[in-house]
């Protein structure tokens, strides 16, 4: 018995995609307000490719597990793909998540599109 | 898999002999002890004997026990009974308390009544000359719990309660994760109000008790059918209580016995954790802490995090206490300690109990550095070393 969907115990498991890219291309790092949690992702792109995508988390099991689930919704995906990705989408790739825990997922989106946002400024794209 | 619990802080098997007793109360005897017909008089006897046992055991007379629906009840009933009887004034208590004292203290405060909350130490344990600083003419309560639930610590409520006394105040303790546990006689801790639950003690949920000293002024929560002496009305949970009666007396009887061997399990475990991981710290004091509790904090790694890993190998613990696992803020009670957050939030509680052993300590500081490991290294916190 676990709080959490079979699919995010999945993640929490054995996240992909976990540790740093060296010279990424682009790296985002957000803490959630709401419980001091900490993520931060890098990004290698090529022809506005997302071509490699890596995690760091300090965070619950749902942190956990959200930032494995966007760095495998994002692979090889566009940036402008990737930029449309929700935290709600996020959450309902992870078969959902308990109330208390939605938050979570924004870390994820939020550290993705602060990465994005930092590629794009170091590139002027 | 076999599970290994050792989350006892936050409730504890009922034993068999617990049940066994229980039993004929959810079945022949099943009578209200107020009704007049055979029914409920053969219940009676039952209701009054277990209440003798529990007086017994806190050195009360009889007529101060009252049966309440567990802890957080009782909490309630001592804290606002007593700001009800005074209908206003000054309420001093600690930064450490349960929610159901602080969340008492805090509603009352909303409703026009004064608090002051009593610091801790980093060793968690709050100084009474706080208590003598904090006290004011117009001081109704003091309210200091006995044995802290997330780290153990064992606060110095006799010593409070001298001073309590010359000022003339009532002193409420919580101590629901004492009794059964450590010596709780009223007089010998000096308290007026005292807060016990069963299910702490391998008694049934659902049941606990408010002593009351004779002489507290102090008005019913619940008002009805006048059961309790008027104090706490409501047809009582006779199995619940019978229960806690056998609890209680099984309790007592190997209570040194069960503390040594807690105590030798902790250091156990303490130092086997302390020679496999780095950077790991056992909050308080050993000497003034209950041995069943470690509180650990582990640097660079979240509490929930750690708390799923042991989980899916089969080991039960929390993050601070059950009741503030689904919240997101870290632990009141560390915070208080003077704790970082982002240490805070990397806080485990193990909390043993009779039923532990060597082997299932063991078996923990074998499963759980790796999982430390695994999580250090998904963190951002941490200098990158492997990867
Ligand atoms: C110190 C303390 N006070 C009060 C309570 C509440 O007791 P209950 O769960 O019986 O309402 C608990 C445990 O849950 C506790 O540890
Ligand atoms: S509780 Fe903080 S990210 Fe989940």
């Amino acid at each position: 018995m676990s709080m959490y969907s079979e699919k995010v115990m999945e993640h929490f498991r054995n996240p992909r995609n976990v540790g740093e890219i060296e010279n990424p291309d682009g790296v985002g790092e957000v803490g959630n307000a709401a419980c001091g949690d900490i993520m931060k992702i890098y990004l290698k792109v090529e022809d506005d490719i997302i071509r490699d995508v890596k995690f760091q988390t300090f965070g619950c099991g749902s942190a956990i597990a959200t930032s494995s689930m966007v760095t495998e919704m994002v692979m090889g995906k566009t940036l402008a793909e990737a930029e449309q990705v929700t935290n709600k989408a996020v959450a309902e790739a992870l078969d959902g998540l308990p109330p208390t825990k939605m938050h979570c997922s924004n870390l994820a989106a939020d550290a993705l599109h602060a990465a994005i946002k930092d590629y794009r400024e170091k590139h002027n794209k | 898999m076999n599970r290994i619990y050792l989350d006892h802080n936050a409730t504890t098997p009922v034993r068999p002999e617990v049940r066994d007793r229980m039993l004929p109360f959810l079945g022949e005897l099943f009578g209200n002890p107020s009704s007049a017909h055979s029914f409920g008089q053969e219940v009676k006897p039952h209701l009054e004997e277990a209440r003798q046992r529990i007086a017994d055991q806190l050195g009360a007379n009889p007529a101060q026990i009252v049966f309440t629906s567990g802890g957080t009840e009782s909490d309630n009933m001592a804290v606002k009974g007593v700001a009800f009887a005074a209908e206003k004034g000054h309420i001093v208590t600690t930064v450490i308390e349960h929610p159901a004292v602080m969340q008492a203290v805090s509603w009352l405060v909303k409703k026009g009544f004064e608090a002051t909350y009593i610091p801790v130490g980093s060793d968690g344990v709050v100084n009474p000359d706080d208590v003598k600083r904090a006290l004011r003419p117009e001081t109704i309560l003091v309210s200091v719990m006995h044995v802290n639930n997330e780290t153990g610590a064992i606060q110095p409520v006799e010593e409070i309660s001298s001073i309590t006394k010359e000022a003339g105040v009532p002193l409420h303790t919580d101590a629901v994760q004492s009794f059964g546990k450590l010596p709780t006689r009223v007089d010998d801790l000096g308290v007026d109000l005292m807060s016990i639950a069963a299910h702490k003690i391998y008694g049934p949920k659902g049941i606990g008790v408010l002593s009351i000293r004779k002489g507290t002024r102090i008005d019913p929560l619940i008002i009805g059918g006048a059961q309790e002496k008027r104090r706490r009305s409501g047809t009582e949970n006779i199995a619940g209580i019978v229960g806690f009666g056998e609890a209680t007396v099984l309790a007592e009887a190997e209570r040194e016995q069960v503390y040594a061997r807690l105590a030798a399990l902790r250091r156990r475990f303490v130092t086997g954790l302390e020679a496999s991981l780095t950077e790991v710290y056992v909050n308080g004091d050993a000497a003034r802490t209950f041995p069943s509790t470690v509180s650990l904090s582990v640097s660079h790694v979240e509490g929930e995090s750690m708390l799923l890993s042991l989980d899916m190998e089969g080991v039960a613990v929390s993050t601070g206490s059950a009741c503030s696992s689904g919240s997101l803020e870290p632990s009141h009670v560390l915070v208080a300690m003077g704790m970082e957050t982002v240490l805070a939030q990397g806080t485990l509680r193990f909390s043993m109990g009779r039923g532990t052993t060597e082997a299932e300590i063991d078996h923990v500081l074998e499963v759980f550095p790796p999982i430390v490991e695994r999580l250090r290294k998904m963190s951002p916190l941490t200098r990158s070393q492997a990867c």
